[in-house]
C-alpha cells in the first residue's frame, strides 16, 4: 500500500464511516451535546464580521463544489464561453477571500477575547485551523492552477464518484500538485472529525421551520390515557379524538 | 369549544415588598450551574425603571412578541425564511452585558493573603472568565431606583404620560415606585415557541407550562430574542436555551413553585383556569384596546355545565375541574376582574396576571399638590374621585398592564380603593356610613364581594393561595415504565454531563 492509496482511498472510507456511524450515534444517543455552540451572547461585534462572511461564503462555495460533482456537464457547458468561465472563477475567488476574511476574524476573536476563551475548547480551535487550511489551499489552487472549474469535472468528479460508488480510483489524484492534494486530504480530515466536533451542527440546520406550525402543544400524557385501561384512569372519561396538538395562527 | 386547563398565576403587586426572596429561592434551586449564573428565571424589578435585562421592553431593539401586519399575526423578530437566514448572527439578541456579567468574590484571598500592612480584600471575580473585574451592573442594579432618577426616566412605559408629570415623578419628594416580580408568563400564544427553528420549545397541553426540550435545542437562540419578556436565556456554557419551568417537578408532587412558596409578602396565587383553545387565535388578533377583554373571554367559567362537559370530553378529570373552581386566579382575574396580564400588546397572551398597585400613600390631592389639612374622613375619598391624579400615573400603569388603555386599569384601582376604604371604615370607625356605601356602589362592587376580596388578599391560607391540581404522577410512572423492571433506578436527571459540546 502506498501513500496515495492510504491517504486517498483508505482514509476517505474511514472518514465516511466515522461521519455516518458516529454522527448517527451522537444524534441519537447524546442529543444534548449537539448544539451550534453560539457565543454571540458573550461577544457580538466581531462575530458579525466573522460569522456572516464565513458561513455564507463557505455555504455558497460548498454548493458550487456539489454542483460540479452532481452536474459536471452543466459546468462544462457554462465554461464553454470564456467570459462565463472568467465570471465563475472571479466570483468563486471573491467568495473564497470573503470567507477567508471571516474565518480570520473568527480565529482572532476566539483567541483574543477573554470571554470567548472561557468557552473555547481545543476542538474549537482545531476546527477553525482545519477550515483555514481548506480555504487557503482552495484559494492557492484557484490562483496557481487555473482554471479549477475547468478541470474539476474531469479530475474530481470521477474521483469522488469512484469513492462513493465503492470503486475507488485514488490514482486520479496521485499526480496532482501538493496544494490540491492537501485541499482534498483536508476535506477528508474534516469529514472524519465532523461527528466529534461542533461541525455536527451542520446537519441540524432546521429547514423544517419553513413549514411547521407556529405553536407546538404537546399532550404529555396522551400515551398514558390510551395505554391505561379506561377503568383504571384517574378520571374514567370516554376517550374522544385527540384535540389540539397544535394550532396555527398564521 | 376546546377546553384545556392551565396552571396560571396571579401576583398582587400591592403586597410585594421587593425582598427578592423569590429570586433567591429560584436561583438556589435551578440556576446556580455554570452558564446560568446570569439568569434570573424569577426577578424583581423596581417600576418605573429599566428592568432586567436593561430595557427589555424596548421591542424596537429586541424585537420580541407578535405584530399585526395587514390583519395577520407575525413574529416581530422574523419571518420563517428570515429566521433561517439569521441563524449565523441574530441581530436582535441581547448581549451578556445587557443582563450583567456574573461575578463572585475572591473570598479565599481573605485567608490566603500574605502578611502585609494592608487589610486583604475579596476582589470581585468574573464568573465567565474567572478574572478580576469591575462590577458595572447586576440583576437588581436599579433596585429602589438605585439612587438615581436615570433608571426611572428611561422606562419605556412613560409613553403618553405628560412631561410635567414625568418631571414631577423625578422630584425626590414625589418619587413613587412599586415592585414588579417577573417569571415566565407561560403564554397562550408564546413567541418563543413560534421562533424556535428546531421546534424545541413546546407548551404542555395538560397544564400550559412552556418548556425547552434541551435535547432538541440546537442553540439557534431565536427564542431569547423573540420572547418579549426576555424570559428565555441562553446558557453560554452548554450552548442551550433555558427558561422558567414553573417548577413542574414541584407542581407534579403537589407543591407550589419555589418562588411562590417562598414569597414573604404572600403576593402570589396559583391555580387552574380553564380556557378555550379555539379562541386563542381570535384573542391574539384583537384590536389593541380590546386585547385584555379578548383574553378574558377565552377564559371559561368552571361552574358552567357546558364548559364542564367540554372539559371532560377533552379528558380533564373531576379533580382538575374542582381545582379550577377553587382557583384563586380565576377569582381575581375573571370573577372580580382585578388582575391584568403584563404588556398584552405583545399579543403572546401572558397567563401570569398582575393586580396593579395602588399609589403608595393615599393622600389628598389638589391640582397635583398634596394637601394635608383635609380632615381624615375626606382624605380617602379624594383619591377615589381623582384617580387621574394618583402618584403613580394611570397612563403608566395602563402602559404596563393594558396596552395603554386607561379605562381597563381605572375600574380595578377604584375597586381596590373601595376595598381599602370600606375595610378601614369597618375596622377603624367600627361602623359603616352612607358615603362609603355609595362609594362601594360607585366602584361597581358589593360589601359581600369586598369581604371575599379582602379575605383572599389579606388573610388567605396556603391552601387558598396555591390550589395545585392533582397531577397523578403515580399513574404516569406505571404506564411509562414497569415499576418492577425499573426498581432500583433513581433520578431522572442528566445521564451525561451538561458540558459544552462534544
Amino acid at each position: 500500500m502506498n501513500w496515495n492509496v492510504l491517504l486517498f482511498q483508505v482514509f476517505p472510507y474511514v472518514a465516511l464511516a466515522l461521519l455516518v456511524i458516529v454522527s448517527f450515534q451522537r444524534m441519537r444517543g447524546k442529543p444534548f451535546s449537539v448544539s451550534s455552540l453560539s457565543s454571540q451572547l458573550l461577544e457580538r461585534k466581531l462575530l458579525f464580521f466573522g460569522s456572516i462572511p464565513f458561513h455564507w461564503g463557505i455555504l455558497i462555495i460548498l454548493l458550487g463544489h456539489l454542483l460540479a460533482v452532481l452536474v459536471p456537464q452543466g459546468l462544462l457547458w457554462w465554461n464553454a464561453v470564456p467570459i462565463r468561465l472568467f465570471l465563475l472563477e472571479i466570483t468563486g475567488l471573491a467568495l473564497a477571500l470573503w470567507t477567508l476574511g471571516g474565518l480570520l476574524v473568527l480565529l482572532y476573536r476566539r483567541l483574543s477575547n477573554r470571554r470567548i476563551l472561557a468557552v473555547t475548547r481545543p476542538s474549537d480551535v482545531i476546527v477553525l485551523l482545519l477550515l483555514l487550511v481548506s480555504v487557503v489551499t482552495g484559494v492557492l489552487t484557484a490562483v496557481l492552477y487555473r482554471y479549477g472549474s475547468y478541470w474539476f469535472p474531469s479530475v474530481f468528479t470521477p474521483y469522488l464518484w469512484s469513492i462513493l460508488t465503492l470503486r475507488p480510483r485514488p490514482e486520479l489524484v496521485a499526480d496532482l500538485p501538493f496544494w490540491i492534494q492537501l485541499h482534498v486530504f483536508n476535506f477528508w480530515v474534516l469529514l472524519a472529525l465532523f461527528p466529534f466536533t461542533r461541525l455536527i451542527h451542520i446537519i441540524t440546520v432546521p429547514l423544517g421551520y419553513l413549514w411547521r406550525p407556529w405553536q407546538l402543544v404537546i399532550w404529555v400524557r396522551k400515551h398514558r390515557r390510551s395505554a391505561v385501561p379506561a377503568a383504571a384512569r384517574p378520571s374514567a372519561q370516554p376517550q374522544t379524538a385527540e384535540k389540539g396538538g397544535a394550532y396555527g395562527t398564521d | 369549544m376546546n377546553v384545556r386547563a392551565h396552571v396560571s398565576m396571579t401576583f398582587h403587586l400591592d403586597k410585594c415588598i421587593g425582598c427578592h426572596t423569590c429570586s433567591v429561592a429560584c436561583k438556589n434551586l435551578w440556576t446556580d450551574r455554570k452558564g446560568t449564573e446570569y439568569m434570573w428565571w424569577n426577578n424583581v424589578e423596581t417600576r418605573p425603571g429599566t428592568g432586567y435585562p436593561t430595557g427589555w421592553e424596548d421591542q424596537e431593539r429586541f424585537k420580541g412578541g407578535w405584530e399585526k401586519k395587514n390583519g395577520r399575526l407575525e413574529l416581530k423578530l422574523h419571518s420563517r425564511a428570515r429566521g433561517l437566514a439569521n441563524l449565523f448572527f441574530n441581530p436582535a439578541l441581547p448581549e451578556i452585558d445587557d443582563y450583567y456579567e456574573p461575578f463572585t468574590f475572591d473570598y479565599q484571598h481573605l485567608f490566603n493573603a500574605p502578611e502585609s500592612d494592608d487589610q486583604p480584600v475579596a476582589r470581585p471575580i468574573s464568573m465567565i472568565t474567572g478574572e478580576p473585574m469591575n462590577i458595572a451592573a447586576g440583576p437588581n442594579w436599579d433596585d429602589d431606583l438605585g439612587g438615581s432618577n436615570l433608571y426611572a426616566q428611561n422606562d419605556p412605559n412613560w409613553a403618553g404620560v405628560s412631561p410635567e408629570i414625568q418631571a414631577q415623578m423625578a422630584e425626590i419628594e414625589r418619587v413613587a415606585f412599586n415592585y414588579l416580580p417577573r417569571i415566565c408568563n407561560h403564554c397562550l400564544n408564546p413567541a418563543c415557541v413560534a421562533a424556535c427553528p428546531s421546534g424545541a420549545i413546546y407548551k404542555r397541553a395538560e397544564d400550559g407550562v412552556v418548556l425547552v426540550n434541551e435535547n432538541k435545542c440546537k442553540g439557534w437562540r431565536m427564542c431569547v430574542a423573540a420572547c418579549p419578556y426576555k424570559k428565555v436565556y441562553y446558557n453560554w456554557a452548554t450552548g442551550k436555551s433555558e427558561k422558567c419551568i414553573l417548577c413542574f417537578p414541584r407542581l407534579e408532587t403537589g407543591q407550589a413553585p419555589a418562588c411562590f412558596h417562598s414569597c414573604v409578602g404572600r403576593i402570589r396565587y396559583l391555580g387552574v383556569i380553564l380556557y378555550d383553545a379555539d379562541q386563542i387565535a381570535t384573542a391574539a388578533h384583537a384590536d389593541t384596546k380590546d386585547l385584555v377583554q379578548a383574553q378574558l373571554n377565552a377564559i371559561l367559567d368552571p361552574f358552567d355545565p357546558t364548559v364542564i362537559a367540554a372539559a371532560k370530553e377533552n379528558g380533564l378529570g373531576d379533580d382538575w375541574i374542582q381545582a379550577a373552581q377553587a382557583s384563586p386566579v380565576y377569582k381575581f382575574v375573571k370573577v372580580w376582574k382585578l388582575a391584568l396580564p403584563l404588556h398584552p400588546e405583545y399579543r403572546t397572551m401572558a397567563m401570569l396576571f398582575y393586580i396593579p398597585p395602588l399609589s403608595p400613600i393615599v393622600s389628598s390631592i389638589e391640582e397635583g399638590l398634596v394637601r394635608l389639612e383635609l380632615p381624615p374622613e375626606k382624605i380617602d375619598f379624594e383619591l377615589f374621585n381623582h384617580l387621574e391624579k394618583a402618584r403613580l400615573p394611570l397612563e403608566y400603569l395602563a402602559n404596563l398592564f393594558a396596552a395603554g388603555n386607561v379605562e381597563v386599569v381605572k375600574p380595578i384601582l377604584r375597586k381596590l380603593l373601595a376595598v381599602r376604604i370600606y375595610k378601614r371604615r369597618q375596622s377603624v370607625e367600627g361602623h359603616m356610613d352612607e358615603a362609603t356605601l355609595r362609594l362601594v356602589e360607585a366602584a361597581g362592587t358589593t360589601p359581600e364581594e369586598i369581604e371575599a376580596i379582602y379575605q383572599l388578599t389579606a388573610k388567605p391560607t396556603l391552601a387558598e393561595r396555591f390550589v395545585v391540581p392533582p397531577y397523578h404522577r403515580e399513574m404516569a410512572v406505571e404506564v411509562w415504565n414497569d415499576p418492577l423492571a425499573h426498581k432500583g433506578e433513581t433520578g431522572v436527571g442528566f445521564i451525561e454531563l451538561p458540558v459544552r459540546g462534544d
